[in-house]
């Protein structure tokens, strides 16, 4: 990803994507890179005016509500039962969720 | 009897079961016999509860029966977007990669609705994720709008607008990120609000963008969606942003309408070019209308309204990848093992179950968020459209300064047809054009049916927006407007929509 934003939109190549893609975890077919590339690259045009109009000493807003460090008081709470939060698992085996292998084949 | 039970609105239903003129059974079975008869054209709903609704239904009016209503609402029955928890029943979200997950819980906004007695018909469909304006985008397949089955019913709430509008529910429940209330609500002659920020809990609420994320009502009147606002808004524990003050009197702002003497602001970016002139037109009518019952009209500009498009498909890409990062295959909802991999790592299994769970829209915008907030864009990107969310914030606050309440068309066209553009994403993100500036600002807004367009003969919607907390003038002009309306046509918009189903 080499041009600055500023500027013009860059247009982003169908390896970027694929780049993107294993970033975001989805395993895209050869058609959906062929056709998101273009794609993207037109959302990004369209909406590379907002880089354009905020001046330096404009606060960002990450949140219609002015919010901080809401706190609840820590007490014991019911929760969900074991059997409750493995119902839907695709995996399961002895109360607990069941997962494939995280580590490599070489570890 | 059953006919007119479905055509009521819900404070009337409410009234007859108050009166014990009707039960709840009798309400809602009403209500499942008409879903049997016409959901196969509309296909609002992707899950009905004919079972849980009834069982529901009878517990009501034993309650009814003991003197022991739990709300005015005990006994009406609601239809729910498919983006709520409900403990007990699917909740897919529109997406084929939640298929089959039954939640363990419900949400807030759902426990409130079963505390207040309202029977829950099923689950509405929607764009997957919430992410898309015509429910095209379920994966499910679109619901379709009952003025005409050809054409799209908004979105993403389009099965809880088409399930009010089709008669098969009194209420409904939508969410509103960028609009999907409000358009769906225009579209289709409905009424749709959406809350503040904050007004409505998101606990239990699939996450879109969790900064944008409201529920709230889909009905046929102002009086039936303060009623359901009552029920479901209010301070919650559970949902950190939840504002912790009491709402407003919403029910009773509906009986004060009158417009004399409002401050009305019609936003001069939010109409003009880019608007149907029938949608237009419509506009002008309403806002005539209001001059004469008394209202004070200006025009006011929010000038970096036009930039609001471009900061949220900015934002809302970039909270989506975040927030559907946790559609891993490995606790809940669809898990796939890649081809021709033995024994295939956790990441490889992720990687393949959400190429096969997601549709291409939900991909578009997570691969665009991942993009906007990758090192050296975020700044460019997500930086600047807070800083935008800013300026429109800024932009209301001083519109709301000179008046009480804003108003513009809710949606630039009438309902469009389905496929006409489903691969032009772009032109799929104007339909939000008018919408998202409440959103990113996070003031309440309501749609109301003000017509139907000449060119086409469908509806267009009057968009009122409010300041923060202030919900309770969407319900006083709300209404004082639908009142005026429903009298100049001599009954609701909705009275003119076809027969569906070949029933009268």
């Amino acid at each position: 990803m080499a041009e600055h934003p500023q500027g013009q939109p860059p247009a982003i190549t169908r390896e970027e994507v694929a780049h993107l893609a294993h970033l975001a975890r989805i395993d895209l077919t050869d058609g959906e890179l062929d056709q998101l590339a273009p794609q993207l690259a037109g959302i990004l045009e369209a909406v590379a005016s907002v880089s354009k109009v905020a001046a330096d000493d404009i606060p960002p807003m990450s949140h219609a509500v002015p919010l901080t460090n809401v706190f609840r008081p820590d007490e014991l709470r019911p929760g969900l039962t074991a059997e409750e939060a493995l119902a839907c698992a695709p995996e399961a085996e002895e109360q607990r969720f069941k997962v494939p292998r995280i580590l490599g084949e070489e570890a | 009897m059953a006919t007119d039970l479905i055509r009521m609105t819900a404070a009337d239903l409410a009234e007859l079961l108050a009166l014990g003129k009707a039960t709840s059974v009798e309400i809602t079975q009403a209500h499942l016999d008409r879903i049997a008869a016409v959901d196969d054209d509309v296909h609002a709903f992707l899950h009905v509860d004919a079972d849980g609704a009834l069982q529901a239904a009878r517990e009501s009016d034993a309650r009814r029966a003991a003197g022991e209503a739990a709300s005015a609402l005990d006994g009406v029955p609601i239809a729910v977007k498919d983006v709520l928890a409900t403990r007990g029943l699917p909740t897919t979200c529109g997406s084929r990669i939640l298929q089959g997950w039954v939640p363990p819980y419900d949400a807030t906004v759902v426990a409130r609705l079963r505390a207040a007695g309202l029977p829950i018909l099923g689950k509405t469909n929607m764009d997957e994720f919430a992410m898309g304006s015509s429910t095209e985008h379920s994966a499910f397949g679109p619901s379709r709008n009952p003025w005409d089955l050809e054409r799209i019913p908004g979105g993403s709430g389009g099965g809880s607008s088409a399930a009010v509008a089709a008669y098969e529910a009194p209420l409904a429940i939508g969410t509103d990120t960028g609009g999907s209330i409000r358009q769906p609500a225009a579209v289709t002659g409905t009424i749709g609000v959406k809350p503040t920020y904050g007004g409505v809990s998101r606990y239990g609420l699939v996450a879109l963008a969790s900064s944008l994320d409201q529920a709230g009502p889909c009905t046929r009147s102002l009086l039936d969606a303060a009623m359901l606002h009552e029920v479901i808004g209010g301070h919650d524990p559970l949902d950190s942003t939840s504002i912790d003050q009491a709402l407003p009197a919403l029910v009773e702002a509906t009986h004060e309408g009158s417009l004399r003497g409002v401050r009305v602001g019609v936003v001069r970016e939010l109409g003009g070019e880019g608007y149907q002139a029938g949608v237009r037109a419509r506009f002008d009518d309403s806002v005539a209308l209001m001059v004469e019952a008394g209202a004070e009209v200006v025009e006011v500009s929010c000038p970096h309204f036009e930039y609001g498009l471009g900061a949220y498909y900015l934002i809302l890409p970039s909270e989506a990848s975040s927030n559907l990062a946790k559609f891993d295959a490995m606790r809940y909802g669809l898990r796939v093992l890649p081809d021709g991999i033995e024994a295939p790592s956790a990441e490889q299994v992720m990687t393949a179950t959400r190429e096969m769970g997601f549709g291409a829209e939900v991909k578009r915008r997570i691969i665009l968020g991942t993009y906007a907030l990758s090192s050296g864009y975020y700044d460019a990107y997500y930086g600047q459209a807070q800083k935008v969310r800013t300026l429109i914030s800024r932009d209301f606050a001083s519109a709301f300064e000179q008046v009480d309440v804003l108003v513009s068309p809710t949606a630039p066209t009438t309902a469009f047809k389905i496929g006409e553009k489903l691969d032009d994403p772009i032109a799929m993100y104007l339909n939000d054009i008018a919408t998202i500036p409440a959103n990113l600002a996070g003031v309440p807004g309501v749609s109301v049916p003000n017509g139907l367009a000449d060119e086409d003969g469908l509806p267009s919607g009057l968009q009122i927006l409010a300041p923060a907390t202030a919900d309770d003038r969407l319900y006083r002009v709300g209404a004082a407007v639908e009142s005026l309306l429903d009298a100049s046509w001599g009954g609701p918009l909705l009275a003119k929509a076809p027969a569906l189903g070949g029933q009268a």
